[in-house]
C-alpha cells in the first residue's frame, strides 16, 4: 500500500533519549470543581518518541490529553509545544494555534462532509492543488485509496479509524494525540489497527502521545509509558522496565495479575509464607527486621504436588485462558496466590499443594 | 393476523429484516379510514373549486386584489420567518453552547411567549401602540405627538415574530443539545477559529433543525388569522373571511385553495432542504465544554431581557392592566362573561382529544411497527392538518355541510371533526415516538407467552406508550382551546367558546372584558408548553 513511502526502523532508545523535548507538561494541575483530574503532573516527550498515558478510567488522562490540545485550560502550572508555551504563565493559545492533531475516541468525523472533505477540513490554508495532492496522500497512506468520494456514515469501524487519523495528520501537527484509539474496534480489528496505526505513524516520524486503559496496547505500541492514577504519574519509563519493576504497588497490580508475598527480612534472608529466599532475590533489598510485600506474578511461582507436611497452601480457584492456567492459591497464612501453569489441568480445586517462588529475575518489593 | 388475507396481499410487505412485519388488515383498514377522513376538506375544497364556471375564475385569478394578498402573505412569511430565525438561533445558541448566567431561566422565559396565543398578543400590541394606546397617552405628556403605526405588515410581522420565534428557538436548541459538541474541538485542533468551526461544522449540522422551525413559524405565519385580522393586512386568511362574510364565496374558495398551493410550497422546499440533512442523529453523549461569553455576557443578557420584555412581559401586562380597568368604561355592552364559556371550551376541547387519539392510535402504531409504502402514506396523510389553515378548513366544512349535510352544519359534530383533522398530527407524532422507543421484543415475547397480538398490544405496548398518548391527548386538548378561525366559522349559533367571546369582544373595542379570559386562555397555553417541555428529554444541561 505504501511501499513507495520511507519507512522509519525502529528508533533505538538512546537516540530517542537524546532527541529535543517537543511536548512539556510542567506542574499542571485541572480541577473539575473540588476534585483534582490532574494534580501537579511533570512530563516531556522527545521528538519522534510513541509516549502512552496509560490508566484506569477516571485517572486523568483525558484531560491531560484536553489539556494538550488546548480544550481545557490548566488551573496550575505549564504546558510547552515546540518550546513555546501554551498554557500557563498567564497565556493560553486556542487549539487551532497549537500545532497538535487529535483522534477522538469515536473518531468524531463530520457526518455532513465526504472522507476527502474530512481530510481536507484542517488544510484551509493550503492552495486547492496542493490540498488535493495532500489528501490523497493520505488516503493511500491510509490505505484508503478511492474512499474519498465516500459519505462517512457508511464506513465500518477500521475505515472510520483510518479517516480519523488521516485528518488529524494531514496538517502535519508537531505531535499527535490518540484518545482510546482502539476502544471502538471489536478484538480482532484492534490488533490488527494497532500495527497498522503504529506503521502509518513511524511513516511521517510524528510525536505521538496516547492514551489508553488497555495495558497491552500500551506496553506493544509505546517507547515509553506513564501510569497514571488519581491525576498523578505513578511511574514513566520503557514498557519491559514499568511491568518488570514497578515502582509502586499501584503500578505493579494494575499491570498483568499480580500477587503481592508478605515478608521479613532476618538476616541474610527473606521468611514468607512460600520458605526463605535470599535477600539477593530482591532488587536493592532493605535492611533486616524490614517487613515488606514481594511482588510475584503468577509466572514467578510454581505449584507443586507435594506430601502433606511439605504443602503450604490449598487451590481455591483456576481460571483457563487457552494456552495457559492460573490457579488460585489461598496460601496458608491467608495469602491468596496467582500461579500460572502451563500444562493440562492437573489439580483440583480444594487439592492440598506445595507453591515455590521460580523467578529468574531479582523481585520487586514494597515496604509494608 | 390470520383473517384477511385478501386486504393483507394489498397491505404489501413490511421492510424486510424481519419476515413478520406485515401490517393487520383491521388496523390498516382503521388508518386508511381515519386518513380518508383527514383528507376529505381539501378534496371538497377541490371540488368546489372546480365548479365555478372557467371565465369567472380565470377574472378572480388575475384581479388586482389577488395579486395583492398573495404579494402581502409573501411578503409577511419571507419578513416573519427570517425575522424568528434572526432572534431564535442566537438565542438557541446562547442557552446550549454558552456560560451564560441563569441559562436555564432564560431557556424558559425565551420560550414563553409561546404561551401567548398571537391574537392576544396582537390586542396587547394594538391597546399598547396603537393611536390613543396606553404608550401614546403615556408619551403624549412627554411632548410625543405620534409613534410609528402598528397596524400594517411591520406591526403584523412584529407580532407574529414575537409570538413564533421561540419554534425556531425550540427546534435549534435540540439541534445544539443533540450535537456532538466534540465535532467543534476536533474542528479546532484541525485550526478553525471559533467562528470558522460555527461555520463550518455547527452551522451545516444544526441547519435542518433551523429549518424545521423556520417551516413551524413560515406555516404559522400563513395560516393565522387573528394577527393579520386584527393588525389590518390584507393576507389570505383575512380577505378569505372577509369574502366569505360578503358572500363572495367564489374567491373565498380560490383563495383558500391558493393558500394550500403556496402552504404545499413551503412544504416542498422545506422537504428539499432536509432530504439530505436528515440522518445526522448526533450521540451528543458529551457535551463538551461550553464558550465564555467574558465581556459579551451584560450585551447578551441586556438582548434576552429585552426580547422576554417585548414578547411576555409586555401582553400580560397590558392583560393586567385591563383587568385592573375592569371598570364601568370597559365592561359592558352587553358582552357580560360567563364562565359557562369556559366550560363550552373545555367541552368541545375534551371531545376532539378523544376523538383525535382514537384515530391517532391505530395510525401511529401502523407507522412505527409495520413500515410500507401504504402506511407511510396513512401517516403522511394524516399530517395534512399541518398545511391546513383554520381559516380554510372551516370554510370548506361550511361549504360541504350547508350545501350537503345540513343537519351536521353548525353542529359540534363537525366542529370536533374540524379540531380532529387540525391536531391530529400532534397525537400521532407524539405516540408514534412512542410506540418507536418501544422495543418490538417485548410484545413478541408477550406472543410466546401465548398472547394474542391484541392481548399482547393492550397488556404490554399500551401500557408502555400511555404517556406518549396521554401528552398527545393533552396537545390536542390544549391546542383546540386555542383554535380561533375555524372555531369562529363552525360553532353552533350561541354557542360561545373563550376564543370567540375574546374575538367578540375586542371587535366591539370592550377589551377589559377580554382579560380573564384571555389570561385564562395563557394560562392554559402554559400548560401545553409544560406538556411538550415534559417530553423532551432531560437534557437540560
Amino acid at each position: 500500500m505504501s511501499n513507495e513511502l520511507p519507512i522509519d526502523l525502529p528508533t533505538g532508545r538512546e537516540e530517542l533519549a537524546e532527541r529535543e523535548t517537543v511536548l512539556e507538561l510542567d506542574g499542571v494541575s485541572k480541577r473539575y470543581g473540588d476534585l483534582p483530574a490532574v494534580d501537579d503532573l511533570s512530563l516531556s516527550v522527545r521528538r519522534g518518541e510513541f509516549f502512552t498515558l496509560l490508566g484506569p478510567s477516571g485517572c486523568g488522562k483525558t484531560t491531560t490529553l484536553r489539556l494538550l490540545a488546548g480544550l481545557d485550560r490548566p488551573d496550575d502550572g505549564v504546558v510547552r509545544i515546540g518550546g513555546e508555551t501554551v498554557a500557563g504563565e498567564g497565556s493560553f493559545r486556542d487549539p487551532e494555534e497549537r500545532d497538535v492533531g487529535l483522534v477522538f475516541q469515536d473518531f468524531a468525523l463530520f457526518p455532513h462532509l465526504s472522507v476527502a472533505e474530512n481530510i481536507a477540513f484542517g488544510l484551509q490554508d493550503l492552495q486547492a492543488e496542493e490540498r488535493a495532492e495532500r489528501v490523497e496522500d493520505m488516503l493511500t497512506l491510509t490505505g484508503l485509496q478511492g474512499y474519498g468520494d465516500r459519505g462517512v456514515d457508511g464506513l465500518s469501524g477500521g475505515e472510520r479509524q483510518r479517516v480519523a487519523l488521516a485528518r488529524s495528520l494531514a496538517p502535519r501537527p508537531a505531535v499527535v494525540l490518540l484518545d482510546e484509539p482502539f476502544s471502538n474496534l471489536d478484538v480482532r480489528l484492534r490488533v490488527e489497527m494497532r500495527e497498522e496505526v503504529r506503521r502509518i505513524l513511524r511513516v511521517l516520524r510524528v510525536t505521538v502521545v496516547s492514551v489508553t486503559h488497555d495495558q497491552e496496547e500500551a506496553l506493544s505500541m509505546s517507547d515509553r509509558v506513564g501510569i497514571m492514577h488519581d491525576g498523578r504519574l505513578e511511574q514513566v519509563g520503557p514498557p519491559e522496565e514499568v511491568f518488570e519493576s514497578p515502582d509502586t504497588r499501584f503500578v505493579a497490580s494494575f499491570l498483568g495479575q499480580a500477587s503481592f508475598v508478605p515478608g521479613r527480612i532476618e538476616g541474610d534472608g527473606v521468611d514468607t509464607p512460600l520458605g526463605r529466599l535470599a535477600t539477593d532475590d530482591l532488587i536493592d533489598p532493605p535492611e533486616a527486621g524490614t517487613r515488606l510485600s514481594i511482588l510475584a506474578r503468577p509466572d514467578d511461582l510454581a505449584v507443586r504436588v507435594a506430601d502433606i507436611p511439605e504443602t503450604n497452601g490449598q487451590v481455591t480457584g483456576r481460571q483457563y485462558t487457552g494456552p495457559i492456567f492460573i490457579y488460585e492459591v489461598e496460601l496458608d497464612d491467608g495469602t491468596v496466590v496467582g500461579c500460572q501453569h502451563n500444562h493440562v489441568a492437573e489439580y483440583e480445586v480444594g487439592e492440598r499443594v506445595r507453591v515455590d517462588i521460580d523467578a529468574r529475575h531479582p523481585l520487586a518489593w514494597y515496604p509494608e | 393476523m390470520a383473517s384477511g388475507d385478501g386486504l393483507g396481499a394489498l397491505v404489501g410487505r413490511g421492510d424486510g429484516h424481519d419476515g413478520t412485519a406485515r401490517s393487520p388488515a383491521g388496523l390498516t383498514l382503521v388508518g386508511a379510514l381515519v386518513a380518508a377522513a383527514v383528507l376529505f376538506p381539501a378534496t371538497w375544497l377541490v371540488l368546489r373549486v372546480v365548479g365555478i364556471p372557467l371565465d369567472r375564475t380565470i377574472d378572480l385569478l388575475t384581479s388586482p386584489t389577488m395579486a395583492e394578498v398573495l404579494a402581502n402573505s409573501v411578503a409577511l412569511v419571507a419578513v416573519v420567518t427570517l425575522a424568528s430565525a434572526l432572534v431564535g438561533v442566537p438565542l438557541a445558541f446562547l442557552t446550549a453552547r454558552t456560560d451564560l448566567p441563569g441559562r436555564r431561566v432564560v431557556t424558559v422565559l425565551v420560550a414563553l411567549p409561546l404561551v401567548v396565543p398571537s391574537y392576544i398578543g396582537a390586542f396587547a400590541f394594538v391597546s399598547a401602540f396603537g393611536p390613543r394606546g396606553e404608550f401614546a397617552d403615556a408619551l403624549a405628556p412627554l411632548g410625543v405627538e405620534s409613534i410609528p403605526s402598528i397596524y400594517g405588515l411591520l406591526g403584523t410581522a412584529l407580532v407574529l415574530t414575537l409570538f413564533t420565534y421561540p419554534y425556531v428557538f425550540l427546534t435549534t436548541r435540540a439541534a445544539l443539545l443533540g450535537f456532538d459538541a466534540r465535532l467543534v474541538e476536533a474542528a479546532r485542533t484541525l485550526n478553525h477559529s471559533r467562528w470558522g468551526a460555527f461555520r463550518r461544522v455547527t452551522l451545516p449540522q444544526i441547519a435542518p433543525g433551523i429549518a424545521a422551525g423556520s417551516l413551524l413559524v413560515a406555516l404559522y405565519t400563513l395560516s393565522d388569522f387573528g394577527t393579520p385580522a386584527i393588525m389590518g393586512l390584507d393576507v389570505f386568511t383575512r380577505v378569505i373571511y372577509v369574502e366569505y362574510n360578503a358572500f363572495g364565496r367564489d374567491f373565498a374558495a380560490l383563495l383558500s385553495l391558493q393558500l394550500l398551493a403556496v402552504t404545499a410550497v413551503i412544504l416542498a422546499i422545506e422537504s428539499r432542504l432536509s432530504r439530505d440533512a436528515s440522518a445526522y442523529g448526533g450521540s451528543g453523549r458529551r457535551s463538551g465544554s461550553r464558550m465564555r461569553l467574558g465581556a459579551w455576557t451584560f450585551p447578551a443578557l441586556a438582548y434576552v431581557c429585552v426580547i422576554a420584555l417585548l414578547g411576555l412581559v409586555l401582553p400580560i401586562g397590558i392583560l393586567l392592566v385591563w383587568l385592573q380597568r375592569g371598570s364601568p368604561a370597559f365592561a359592558g355592552g352587553g358582552f357580560e362573561f360567563s364562565w359557562v364559556v369556559g366550560w363550552h371550551s373545555v367541552y368541545v376541547s375534551v371531545l376532539a382529544a378523544g376523538v383525535a387519539t382514537l384515530g391517532a392510535v391505530p395510525v401511529a402504531y401502523l407507522a412505527a411497527r409495520y413500515r410500507s409504502t401504504l402506511t407511510t402514506l396513512i401517516d403522511r396523510a394524516t399530517y395534512v392538518g399541518f398545511a391546513f389553515p383554520g381559516v380554510v378548513l372551516g370554510l370548506a366544512l361550511v361549504y360541504f355541510g350547508s350545501a350537503y349535510a345540513p343537519a351536521l352544519y353548525q353542529t359540534i359534530p363537525l366542529l370536533v371533526f374540524a379540531y380532529v383533522v387540525r391536531f391530529l398530527p400532534q397525537s400521532v407524532g407524539s405516540i408514534r415516538s412512542s410506540v418507536l422507543q418501544v422495543d418490538p421484543k417485548l410484545s413478541e415475547a408477550a406472543r410466546t407467552l401465548g398472547r394474542t397480538p391484541t392481548e399482547a398490544f393492550r397488556s404490554v405496548t399500551l401500557p408502555l406508550i400511555a404517556p406518549g398518548v396521554i401528552a398527545g391527548a393533552a396537545l390536542v386538548f390544549l391546542t383546540t382551546m386555542k383554535e380561533l378561525p375555524a372555531t369562529l366559522l363552525l360553532r353552533p349559533t350561541g354557542f360561545d367558546t373563550l376564543v370567540t367571546y375574546i374575538w367578540r369582544v375586542q371587535d366591539a373595542g370592550y377589551y377589559g372584558q377580554a382579560a380573564v379570559p384571555a389570561l385564562a386562555l395563557v394560562a392554559i397555553s402554559g400548560l401545553s408548553m409544560l406538556v411538550i417541555v415534559g417530553r423532551e428529554p432531560n437534557d437540560v444541561e
